[in-house]
């Protein structure tokens, strides 16, 4: 059924930390291999080694540059579902196939029921959903349903192949409605952001903001200067051992 | 948005298909079987082919039954059901018509088709007007340019089928007149909305939360080639080719239609005029169709670049 559970028991999401994401796209491609050999049909590419590659991806990693005058921050921003309280996807379903689950909230496409009309990628404004180019039916973020309630595979792996290999802890898992919860308590803490809350989507994914870098005062004339690292003052043993070196 | 081929058809033929069904069971007589037959069965035609036009939009259409199902919620299932159901009504009343079956139930069921048609139209309407990540479609002017579009084009081929005939009188070319200039109206006012709009209230800055770090830019996309994403949502028209596609449309489906009914008002071949109004009508509305789409922003466009172009 595409209406919306009035609320769900658990709030499962991600927290997505943009502090730490250095982009290396490893949770991109472990989505990728878990999620072509997991739940549903494979993900596919069209033209792999051809002149156009392409193919349904569930979760991206765009780059963006924040500039204020000649300083620049780069930043990483992973991007996939964020399985919204009120997803817009859901409701304008026509089969049946989008659907919400009360139980935890993992906004799932049972794709036997899918008829690939499209309209859910158009109602979703993250681009969140993509449609599997060789099978013809939605395919999107299962916060790997088929790992977090696994009990064939070890306790630590029971968490979406996104989280278990992001090498720098940027992304968490866990349930938003649980106050207590790790996700919960770092999203009260540094102060989790919603993506477009003017969408009216109440997304459970949460991001932490980048910080702004000590080192983008690199090319101002008051801050550090880079002439100073051409000409560098040791100091500790080094500075001893410089020190007497120079004396003899 | 990508224009689909299928969709802008879909949308233009059953509307004109629905349009004349409207009119037809609100008003057209019932005491010529043969004419009440031309135009149900030119309504059901229409509205027929522009629903199995709609199908293949679908890369699954053999479950295209399923979206029967979801009607609580969602809009493209109501119109699933909605449109057949206005043509099931509307060939029923054709049927029972040419047996000569009269009175107050059929009457009772004309009401009941040209509610359901004016219903499926509207359900037609709210599939795009539903969606807030294209705020130019989110637009209450959207349903009221469907409509109008559907009812002038519905009323043109109403005209010229009566007028074929011989039982219209130029009353009836007037409203044509009125009410093609009428949808025009809605349209324009529909594009100065689009060219305020962009991607609405949405922004990089609330796309990504980033607010305070300077000005943002996309500086590497998510992977080298395009993507369904990008291919289906990221369709940019270039500006001055859709200036021109809307100056074309407005001058075929608009002023060329007003030419032609003000010759046939003034007797000179009105059928063919009429009929020659009502085919440059839903040429030009099929051209504003597809600009609906290549014009139309989605906010998904803010993630690849596409705020540079506001």
């Amino acid at each position: 059924m595409t209406s919306l559970p009035e609320q769900t028991e658990r709030k499962l999401g991600l927290l997505i930390d943009l502090d730490v994401c250095v982009g290396c796209q490893a949770c991109v491609v472990n989505c990728k291999a878990w999620n072509t050999s997991g739940y549903g049909a494979p993900l596919a590419d069209s033209d792999p080694w051809g002149e156009e590659p392409s193919g349904a991806w569930l979760n991206r990693v765009h780059g963006f540059e924040a500039a204020k005058g000649q300083q620049s921050t780069v930043v990483h921003f992973p991007k996939s579902c964020l399985h919204c309280e009120d997803a817009p996807c859901v409701t304008v379903c026509p089969t049946g196939a989008s659907i919400k689950r009360a139980e935890d909230g993992i906004v799932l496409v049972d794709e036997s029921k899918c008829m690939g009309c499209g309209l859910c990628a158009w109602a979703c404004p993250y681009g969140a959903r993509e449609m599997d180019p060789s099978e013809g039916v939605m395919k999107k973020c299962t916060l790997c349903v088929d790992r977090i309630y696994n009990e064939n595979i070890p306790e630590e792996d029971r968490e979406p192949a996104c989280v278990r290999t992001c090498p720098t802890k940027a992304r968490f898992f866990g349930d938003f409605a649980d106050p207590d919860s790790e996700v919960s308590r770092l999203s009260a803490e540094r102060g989790g952001v919603d993506l477009m809350p003017e969408q009216g989507t109440n997304p459970v994914n949460k991001y932490l903001m980048p910080t702004e870098r000590n080192g983008s005062d690199l090319l101002s004339d008051s801050g550090f200067r880079l002439a100073s690292l051409a000409d560098p003052t040791p100091k500790g043993l080094l500075g001893w051992v410089d020190r007497a070196l120079s004396s003899i | 948005m990508h224009p689909a081929l299928s969709i802008i058809l879909f949308t233009t033929l059953s509307g004109g298909g629905l349009g004349l069904g409207f009119w037809t069971l609100l008003l057209a007589p019932a005491y010529d079987a043969i004419i009440f037959a031309a135009l149900v069965g030119l309504a059901i035609l229409l509205g027929a082919v522009g629903l199995i036009c709609s199908i293949f939009h679908l890369r699954r259409p053999t479950r295209a039954w399923r979206a029967l199902s979801q009607w609580r919620s969602s809009w493209l299932s109501r119109e699933g059901i909605i449109a057949p159901a206005a043509l099931a009504v509307l060939f029923l009343v054709g049927a029972i018509t040419m047996l000569g079956v009269a009175g107050w139930p059929v009457l009772l069921l004309r009401a009941a088709g040209a509610i359901l048609a004016l219903s499926a139209l509207y359900a037609t309407a709210m599939i795009y007007a539903q969606i807030r990540a294209v705020p130019a479609w989110n637009s209450p002017l959207t349903p009221v340019f469907f409509l109008s579009f559907a009812t002038a084009g519905g009323w043109l081929l109403f005209t010229a089928v009566l007028h074929a005939y011989g039982l219209a009188d130029s009353v009836t070319i007037l409203i044509s007149m009125l009410l093609v200039a009428l949808a025009w109206a809605a349209k324009i006012a529909w594009w100065r909305n689009l060219d305020r709009c962009g991607t609405g209230s949405s922004s990089l800055e609330s796309a990504t939360g980033i607010r305070d770090l300077g000005k943002l830019r996309l500086l590497e996309p998510p992977h080298t080639g395009s993507n369904y994403l990008t291919s289906e949502m990221v369709f940019v028209v270039a500006r001055k080719h859709a200036q021109k596609l809307r100056r074309i449309s407005l001058l075929t489906g608009g002023v060329l239609p007003l030419a032609c009914l003000t010759a046939a008002l003034l007797e000179h071949l009105a059928v063919v005029a009429i009929f020659c109004a009502a085919i440059l009508h839903f040429f030009g509305v099929g051209i504003s169709r597809w600009l609906f789409f290549a014009e139309a922003r989605h906010t998904v466009s803010l993630y690849y670049g596409g705020h540079a172009q506001n």
